[in-house]
């Protein structure tokens, strides 16, 4: 079934071009707002233990997963304002919307909460949209999808008693979180309208703080558009005792799952207490190039996805 | 095996039951656990059901083998097939073998596909070249559009062909779609 690749190259171009332009745009919103590009390792000694996500291992180093730590490390320096396109490699991640080596655009500001980093993704969509000369709707697998600001926001326990009939906040299951999340709440978002989904279970807290008020929740939001998750911003956890817990739990379920016992990143929490109160986000580029190219898969927006390598 | 190997075409038991992996679709919410969503054929009945598996899941992978075997007759909804090199014989049912039941001719070679003692499926050539033994005759004569006619193979099938073929030719049908690929020779 697959083609020559001179043809399938040759049919990636429009959309590869179109790539290009939306990190130029990308580029031009972040120097604008005077946020530094940065880069940082893709190999790695540490790398955030996380208990779903499984790293590629080069020797005794890690692939990055995330550029997460090390831009915060930047952060608890005095960097207020800074953004990375970074590649990320996760194993075994590989389906319409996923290829094991991906871009990651991730952004940080020093005073600012997940309310405001989702206001920046707004503006940013809004400017490439622009910038590609789209007024206010993306035409994307069969919907014209409405992008005017702001985008309706819904909370993770008003979404799942609506969709799923229960309320994962009061009872945590992580078990059935993800399992109701892809096949019941997920496809109940209007296919027409970005959403945000905010306030996450504090059992799915990650690297977010969690936010005051009973049962907890964390400071967690996420962009679906179209059908894609886009991007996961937090209002990023600043208490290196909380944070130390959080990763040595997780180290113990990799350890149970995986066989695999995890470092913990040390020098990320040797710098933490210097992190100041601050806002970041992870956004899928190759996502956000799909959802602008008309593309149904990851492999129309990328020259080289896994099985072409 | 573990869920995360599961791929198209993977032949699998589940509650005892053997399936064939029909498709196979992964999703990941970006912090949670995979999950792996897969249309399953029941490889007896050819039912179709949906199953959903989480990562870490591990599932029973069926264990296969392949021998040659020829194809000896029919037998009400039973097609009797032998293998050659212990000469036992097997039976399999109408409905496992789908659309290819109408390309067997007796003493003809096969690959069969065995879960065990059980035939699961037959492996056939692409293509196969069978004599027409009956066809229609073409209501028209040349015209600008081409004409299809139907016409009867010596198995019995019953294929659409050019208004040109007679009885007494051969013809190459694909094995895949049943379709008519082209003219091998003619009658007589």
């Amino acid at each position: 079934m697959t083609m020559p690749e001179p043809e399938r190259l040759a049919r990636l171009k429009a959309n590869l071009e179109r790539r290009a332009l939306i990190c130029e745009l990308i580029r031009a919103f972040f120097k604008k707002r005077a946020f530094l590009e940065v880069e940082t390792p893709v190999l790695a000694r540490a790398i955030a233990p996380e208990e779903f996500i499984t790293p590629f291992m080069s020797g005794e180093w890690f692939l990055a997963a995330s550029p997460e730590l090390h831009m915060k490390r930047l952060l608890a320096a005095g960097y207020e304002r800074i953004y990375q396109f970074s590649r990320c490699f996760r194993r075994g991640e590989r389906g319409r919307l996923h290829n094991p080596e991906f871009t990651m655009l991730e952004w940080y500001r020093a005073g600012a909460d997940y309310n405001d980093i989702i206001e920046d993704i707004e503006q940013m969509t809004a400017q490439i949209a622009a910038g590609l000369g789209l007024k206010d709707e993306i035409a994307y697998r069969g919907n014209a999808i409405d992008i005017r600001l702001p985008w309706p926001r819904v909370t993770v326990r008003d979404a799942f008693l609506k969709a799923a009939g229960w309320d994962p906040a009061a009872e945590p299951d992580p078990s059935r979180f993800d399992t109701d999340f892809v096949l019941k709440v997920l496809p109940s978002f209007s296919p027409r309208r970005p959403t945000v989904l905010m306030d996450y279970p504090a059992s799915a807290a990650s690297l977010a703080r969690l936010k005051p008020g009973s049962p907890p929740v964390a400071e967690r939001a996420e962009v679906f558009i179209g059908g894609l998750e886009l991007a996961n911003a937090y209002s990023e956890l600043t208490d290196p005792s909380e944070q130390e817990k959080r990763f040595r739990e997780a180290i113990e379920k990799i350890q149970k799952e995986r066989g695999k016992k995890m470092p913990l990143p040390r020098k990320f929490l040797d710098a933490m207490p210097r992190l100041p109160d601050c806002g970041g986000v992870a956004l899928g580029v190759d996502r956000l190039v799909m959802l602008f190219c008309n593309a149904s898969t990851i492999d129309d927006v990328m020259a080289f996805p896994e099985e072409e390598t | 095996m573990e869920i995360e190997d599961v791929r198209k075409n993977t032949k699998l038991i589940i509650d005892g039951v053997l399936y064939s992996v029909d498709d196979a679709e992964f999703t990941k919410p970006g912090k949670g656990r995979s999950i792996y969503r897969l249309r399953l054929k029941n490889m007896r009945d050819g039912g179709v059901i949906d199953r959903t598996f989480r990562s870490g899941e591990r599932i029973q992978e069926a264990t296969l083998s392949t021998q040659d075997e020829q194809y000896l007759y029919r037998e009400g909804d039973s097609y009797i097939f032998m293998d050659t090199s212990t000469f036992e014989q097997h039976p399999v049912p109408e409905k496992l073998l789908g659309i290819k039941k109408n390309f067997l001719k007796e003493g003809m070679e096969v690959v069969m596909l065995m879960h065990g003692d059980e035939p699961i499926d037959v492996t056939l050539p692409i293509t196969i070249d069978l004599k027409v033994v009956d066809t229609e005759v073409s209501t028209k004569t040349a015209t600008i559009t081409p004409q299809t006619k139907g016409s009867i193979v010596e198995t019995g099938y019953r294929v659409d062909t050019p208004s040109f073929i007679k009885v007494g030719d051969v013809i190459k049908i694909d094995t895949r779609t049943g379709s008519y690929v082209e003219r091998v020779s003619t009658g007589k």
